[in-house]
Formats: structure tokens, sequence, C-alpha cells
């Protein structure tokens, strides 16, 4: 099911930050992959040195541009500033995938769902409300996005479009550092209220998905069980 | 030369030999799990084998620990690409756990709370080789890494040391466990790069 690494060439690379990069690649033979898994992206130094990471996929695959994965630099990492900022538009790195079965959403699951979004844990969320709406798909999803500031909001015009669209996906924000003037919510740490306000009731029966750093995860996953949410039907992706 | 990735050089040079191929060692002690950590209360807590044959025994929180306690330290490999060296562990060799029971299968399913499991051949928890341990570094085994008790089972990726373990069932052929199933490699031996399915 993995197979071998693919040649994959650089064709856009976009802002999504200040910082933070969207990257697609055309890779001809990759075979598809589902909202939520991840792809392992290698590195040939001139020496022959090889480094190798996982990124989620932040899109469905758009034909040749079949891999689309969004980036946010690590200050003195080894690979992460190098696709934000170096890679040449037009050169190739290789990649293998997909990779992962669990942390994944098909648009024929007509559930609810409950996607919870830690900072750059946004981007496999996003893989999934980008498939409901290519896929037009009924399941009604919310969104809470846990992020410091306005500055950091990824995939912001997709977002705002899927507001507006009122197709049954809503995106609710939670500012930790500095709330956008005039938000009603001050700044602070994702709480109960947040889920309970924005979400799905335990009710509801939703498939929650939780992504963002590890301490993030706990977090927010010991909030939705503390609402009730049942737990078979949480799934969880930490970063780091 | 390759054409690929121009530009990019190495950052970090590690010659270590305890690093194998395509780790890098980790700062912190990074979490990976499928779902909620759950709460597990030790009154209930109880770690059972199973043989081929479907007899079970069982231990209690205090008769586990009870048992004889040993210290080890080991490197560990997860197979998302961090290593960390000389992490210290208290707990039961799957020796003593597996001592008596019919051992002829040849393969175990490890299982725990909240239903994951991941298979390993016998010959790999047997042998001074896997511990069910209770205490990291010193202290109590935290619930987000895996605690009351976890497996420890050093020499394969680490999601074959299984948090919030609940036993061990032993089986005349080998089967899928939860992230075998779902395209991580049957073995996981970090040394041969036995990542994914097909490695």
């Amino acid at each position: 099911m993995t197979g071998a690494w693919l040649r994959a060439r650089l064709v856009d690379r976009f802002p999504e930050t200040a910082s933070a990069r969207t990257l697609v690649f055309a890779v001809p033979s990759w075979p598809g992959h589902l909202a939520g898994q991840h792809v392992d992206v290698r590195l040939t130094a001139d020496d022959g040195y090889q480094a190798v990471r996982s990124y989620s996929l932040s899109a469905p695959a758009d034909g040749e541009s079949a891999v689309q994965i969004s980036v946010q630099p690590v200050p003195d990492g080894e690979v992460s500033p190098y696709l934000a900022e170096a890679l040449p538009v037009g050169a190739d790195v290789q990649v293998r995938g997909p990779l992962g079965g669990w942390f994944v959403w098909r648009p024929q699951w007509r559930d609810p769902v409950m996607l919870v979004a830690g900072g750059s844990g946004v981007a496999p969320l996003m893989a999934m409300l980008r498939a409901r709406e290519e896929a037009s798909g009924p399941a009604p999803f919310r969104l809470v996005y846990s992020l410091r500031d306005p500055a950091q909001r990824w995939f912001a015009p997709d977002l705002d479009r899927m507001e507006a669209d009122q197709t049954g996906a809503r995106v609710a924000y939670v500012y930790t550092r500095r709330p956008p003037e005039g938000f009603p919510r001050p700044a602070g740490r994702l709480g109960a209220s947040d889920l309970d306000a924005a979400g799905w009731r335990p009710g509801d029966r939703p498939w929650c998905y939780v992504c963002g750093p590890t301490a993030f995860v706990e977090h927010a996953a010991n909030l939705l069980v503390g609402l009730g949410h049942d737990q078979a039907r949480i799934r969880t992706e930490r970063f780091g | 030369m390759s054409g690929l990735s121009p530009g990019f050089k190495r950052f970090h040079r590690s010659d270590d030999p305890r690093l194998p191929p395509g780790q890098f060692v980790a700062d912190g002690f990074p979490v990976l799990s499928a779902g909620p950590t759950p709460v597990i209360d030790l009154q209930r807590w109880r770690f059972t084998v199973t043989d081929a044959h479907g007899d079970r025994r069982q231990w209690t929180w205090d008769e586990y620990q009870r048992l004889p306690q040993e210290d080890v330290r080991k490197d560990i490999h997860c197979v998302t690409r961090w290593s960390k060296f000389d992490t210290a562990w208290r707990g039961v060799s799957l020796d003593v756990l597996l001592h008596g029971a019919d051992t002829d299968a040849g393969y175990a399913m490890v299982e725990s709370v909240g239903g994951y499991t991941t298979n390993v051949p016998l010959a790999d928890i047997t042998g001074g080789k896997a511990w069910v341990v209770h205490e990291y570094d010193g202290r109590p085994l935290t619930a987000e890494h895996g605690g009351p008790a976890r497996m420890l089972i050093p020499h394969l990726y680490f999601w074959k040391s299984a948090k919030w373990v609940s036993g061990v069932r032993l089986m005349e052929h080998d089967q899928q466990g939860f992230w075998e199933a779902l395209g991580y490699h049957d073995y996981g031996d970090p040394w041969r790069e036995q990542r994914y399915w097909g490695d």
C-alpha cells in the first residue's frame, strides 16, 4: 500500500501566514489519498545525505497536482525552512504515501463531524473540510480552531468561503493571545464551553477529530470526554 | 547529482551509532496515540495472560507490584522518527508474567484498555526483551505516557510498546494489531527501517 518513493515536482507555493507556506506538488503516479492522511517527504543533499519528515496532506488530490502540504518553518529546523523558503518551484523532492489509516474521514460518511484544531494542526482537518465540499457531502461539520492571533490563521480564504456558503460547515475561533478587534470572546485557552457552544453535543453522536501539539490534543480530548462525548468516537493526531 | 531538492544541506550531524537509520534524537518525550487518554482506576486494573487454549492468569495491581521488579535503561525509537537514548524504566519482565503459561504458540497480541492491540512474535517478548513498566525516570508513569502501566519492547518501534496495557494473548498464528492493520509494518525493526507495509 505504502509503495515506493515517488518523484514530486513543486508546482506552486503560496503563503498561509507571514511565515507558513502551502506547497503543491505534481506526482504523476500518486495512488490517491483520504482526507486526514499524511505523506513522507524526502530531501536529498548533494553529498547523498537524506532527511525525511511527515506532513499532513491539507487538500484532496487535484488531478496531477496530487500532494498539497502546509508547512510552518521551525527556527533552526533542517527540513521545514528549506521547504517553506528555499526549494525552488519546478524542482523535485521525493514523497511516499499516503500514510495512516486511522485519522481519516470519508465523504460517504453522514454522521456529524467535530473538528478541533490547535495551530498548524488545522492542516489535516482542512483536508476533511475540503473533501466534504468537493463531494457536496451531507455530513454537517463544525470546526473549532484555536490559534494565537488572527495573523496565524491558515486557509483563511477557504474557511471564510465555506462559512459564507452556509452548506453546513461552520467555524468558531478561539484566540489564545490576541483576538481581532471586537471579537466577543476574550483571549484564553480552549475551554469546555468553547467546544460546547460551537460544536456538537454528545447526543448528536459526532465523530471528533482533534489535531495539534501534544499538550493541546491532550487538553482538548479530555474536554470532549468530560463533556460526555464517546471516547470511541474521538480520534487524535499529535504533533511533536 | 540526484537532481533532487537542490540546495538542501545537512543541518544536524549525528554519527551516534545508537541512532537507527532515518531517526533523529528527540529533546522531549513526544506522545503518539490514536484517541483520548483513558483514566484507569488502580483498584480495577488487571493484567491478564491468555494462552492459545484460552486459559487465563491474572494479576491485580497489588499482585503485579509484588512481582520481582527490574530497572531497565534502554534506547527507544518511534516510527515517527524520533529516538531517545537511555530512558529509565521500572517494571516486571514478561518472562515473569509468562512463567508457567503454555508458550507453545509462536505469537502474541498485546492488548490495552480502549481496545488498542499490537502483535509481536513471542520470541520478541521473552528472554529479557520486554517488560510491563510502571515507572519512568523514577516516577509513576503518567497517563499520557501510558500509565499506570505500559509495555516496553525497546528493540522494536515504540508503537509496539503499547500504552495502558491490560494483557497479552498468545496465538498459534500471527494476526495484525491496530496500527499493523492500518499500514504499519508487522514486525517493526528500527534497524531495518520496517516502518510501513512492504518495508
